[in-house]
C-alpha cells in the first residue's frame, strides 16, 4: 500500500488493471459512465436479447451514482457513490462484455468477485457521503441513454482527478476482508 | 395563547432542510478531525481526509454533503399554548419540506408506496413524531436520514433475561453485520425499553444528541462507552476498508417497559450526521 496516487484514464487495458492492487489510491481522469439499478436492469435485458448496448462498454468504468440536482452554475449536484451490492446480479454479464472497472461503495458478492478475476476487472470504492467533493471533480455531464429514468439515466461524465481506492483487484484481493481482519481486535 | 404564523413555520422548515443537508454541527467537524488523528489505517486516514474536505466544501458552497438528502424526519414539540395562524401545523411542515427539497436542489428520495415505487417528486411526506409539551414554543428537530445507514438498522424484542450483556452483544453484532454499508464512521443510536415502536423512536431520537455527550444516568453512560469500545475493535474502519475508527459515538435512550419485555432498537447513522433544530 503506497502513499502515492496512481493515475489512470479509461478505456482501461488489461495491463492497467493488472497494476492495480487493493488499497491503492487512484485518481481517474477521463470519461466514465453512470448507471444504477434500473439502468443495469435494462442493459442486461439488451444483452439477453442479443442487442447492442447504448455505449461501447469495452474497457470502460461504470460509476454507481444517482446525483442530486445541480444548483444553477454547477454541472452536477452532489454525486457520491451508492451501495454496490444491488448491482451484483447484473454485473457478471457486463464484465463478460469487457467492462473493466466499477465505482461504488460497500462489498461485492462472490459471483462478482469471481467474474472480476475471470475477466480482469477492478472495483473501486469512492467515499460514500463525499458527494460534494466528488461532484467537484466532475467537469461535464452528458446523457447517453434512458433519459426517462431521471437521476438514474446513463450519463457520460468527464472527471478530473476523481479519487477512489481499489477495494477488489483482479487477483481476488478484497480490501473489506483484509482491512477488517488486519485491524480486528476481537474474534 | 401564542400565535405562530403558518408562513413562518414553512420558511423555518425549508431552511432547516437546506441547512441540515449542507452544514454539520460544529462538534462533527471536530470529532472527524480527531478521528483522522486517531485512525491507524492509512486507507482509513485517506477516507477521513476526503470526508473532512467534503464537509468543508459542502458548508462553504451550501451544497449537500451527500447526494442522498434523505427522508425528512422531524421530532416536533408543540407547546400547549401555541396556535398556528393561517393554516394547519402539519400542512406547514409538509410545505416546508417541499420547498426545501425543490427550491434547495436536494434529491427527492420518497416513493408513493413501498411496492409500486413511484417518486412523489418533492420528498414529501416527511416522517413526523409529535409531542405536546407545556409552554408557548414550537420546537422542530429536523434530520435528513439517508437510506444506506437506515437500511442497516435493526429492532429486536428480547426476553428480560438477555440483560445488559445480551444487549451489548446484539448492538455490536448489528454494527459488525452492517460493515461498510452505512458509511462508517457511524453513530450508533440505541433505544432500549418502551415497546416495539417506542424502542425505534428512542433510537432515532438519540441521534440528535451531541457527539461525546453521555447519558445523564451513569449506568447507561457506562454502557455507551463499553459498546463504543467494543465496536471500535471490530476493525471495520472508515467506509469498511479496515481501521480503528468504526463509530464516533454510541447514544442510548431508554424508557420504562412491560415486565415481560426488553425491546431494543439500533438505528445507525452515517458520518453525514445531519440534523438541525429550530425553536419558534
Ligand atoms: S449512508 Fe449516509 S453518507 Fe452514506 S450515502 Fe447514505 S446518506 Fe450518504
Amino acid at each position: 500500500m503506497s502513499d502515492e496516487y496512481k493515475r489512470i484514464t479509461p478505456p482501461l487495458t488489461d495491463d492497467v488493471v493488472a497494476d492495480l492492487r487493493i488499497g491503492d489510491k487512484v485518481l481517474i481522469t477521463g470519461y466514465i459512465y453512470t448507471a444504477r439499478d434500473s439502468a443495469h436492469k435494462r442493459l442486461v435485458e439488451l444483452i439477453k436479447k442479443g442487442e447492442p448496448l447504448p455505449f461501447d462498454i469495452k474497457g470502460q468504468i461504470i460509476y454507481y451514482v444517482g446525483p442530486a440536482p445541480a444548483k444553477p452554475g454547477y454541472v452536477i449536484g452532489s454525486a457520491g457513490p451508492t451501495t454496490s451490492y444491488r448491482m451484483d446480479p447484473y454485473t457478471p454479464p457486463l464484465l463478460e462484455l469487457g467492462l473493466k472497472g466499477m465505482i461504488g461503495k460497500g462489498q461485492r458478492g462472490k459471483e462478482v468477485k469471481e467474474a472480476m478475476k475471470k475477466y480482469k476487472a477492478v472495483y473501486f470504492e469512492a467515499v460514500g457521503g463525499a458527494g460534494a467533493l466528488l461532484a467537484r471533480r466532475i467537469k461535464s455531464v452528458e446523457i447517453v441513454a434512458y433519459e426517462d429514468l431521471g437521476p438514474e439515466a446513463i450519463r457520460k461524465l468527464y472527471v478530473e482527478d476523481f479519487p477512489v481506492i481499489v477495494a477488489n483487484d483482479m487477483y481476488g484481493g478484497d480490501l473489506f476482508l483484509e482491512g477488517k481482519s488486519r485491524y480486528r481486535k476481537v474474534g | 395563547m401564542r400565535e405562530i404564523e403558518y408562513d413562518l413555520i414553512v420558511e423555518t422548515v425549508k431552511n432547516l432542510a437546506i441547512e441540515a443537508n449542507s452544514v454539520l454541527d460544529e462538534d462533527m467537524y471536530k470529532v472527524l478531525e480527531e478521528a483522522y488523528e486517531k485512525e491507524e489505517s492509512p486507507t482509513g486516514k485517506e477516507v477521513l481526509k476526503q470526508i473532512l474536505e467534503n464537509d468543508k466544501i459542502a458548508k462553504t458552497e451550501m451544497i449537500p454533503i451527500c447526494q442522498d438528502t434523505g427522508t425528512a424526519v422531524m421530532f416536533v414539540e408543540v407547546g400547549e399554548e401555541v396556535v398556528v395562524k393561517g393554516g394547519h401545523l402539519k400542512d406547514a411542515l409538509y410545505e416546508g419540506v417541499r420547498r426545501g427539497y425543490v427550491d434547495g436542489y436536494l434529491r427527492k428520495s420518497m416513493v408513493k408506496d413501498p411496492l409500486r415505487r413511484v417518486n412523489t417528486g418533492d420528498n414529501t411526506p416527511p416522517i413526523i413524531h409529535f409531542d405536546i409539551v407545556p409552554g408557548d414554543k414550537l420546537k422542530i428537530m429536523f434530520a435528513p436520514k439517508g437510506g444506506g445507514s437506515e437500511n442497516m438498522s435493526v429492532a429486536k424484542l428480547f426476553a428480560p433475561a438477555a440483560g445488559r450483556e445480551g444487549i451489548k452483544k446484539f448492538v455490536v453484532d448489528v454494527v459488525d453485520q452492517a460493515g461498510g454499508n452505512p458509511c462508517p464512521p457511524i453513530i450508533v443510536g440505541v433505544g432500549i425499553g418502551g415497546n416495539f415502536e417506542m424502542s425505534a423512536i428512542l433510537a432515532k431520537k438519540s441521534l440528535f444528541r451531541k457527539i461525546g455527550e453521555r447519558h445523564p444516568d451513569p449506568f447507561y453512560a457506562e454502557l455507551e462507552l463499553e459498546i463504543l469500545e467494543e465496536v471500535n475493535k471490530l476493525g471495520i474502519g472508515p467506509m469498511g476498508l479496515g481501521g480503528t475508527v468504526t463509530a464516533l459515538d454510541v447514544h442510548i435512550e431508554y424508557y420504562p417497559c412491560h415486565i415481560a419485555s426488553l425491546p431494543v432498537a439500533v438505528n445507525i447513522q452515517c458520518h453525514a450526521n445531519r440534523h438541525k433544530v429550530a425553536i419558534l
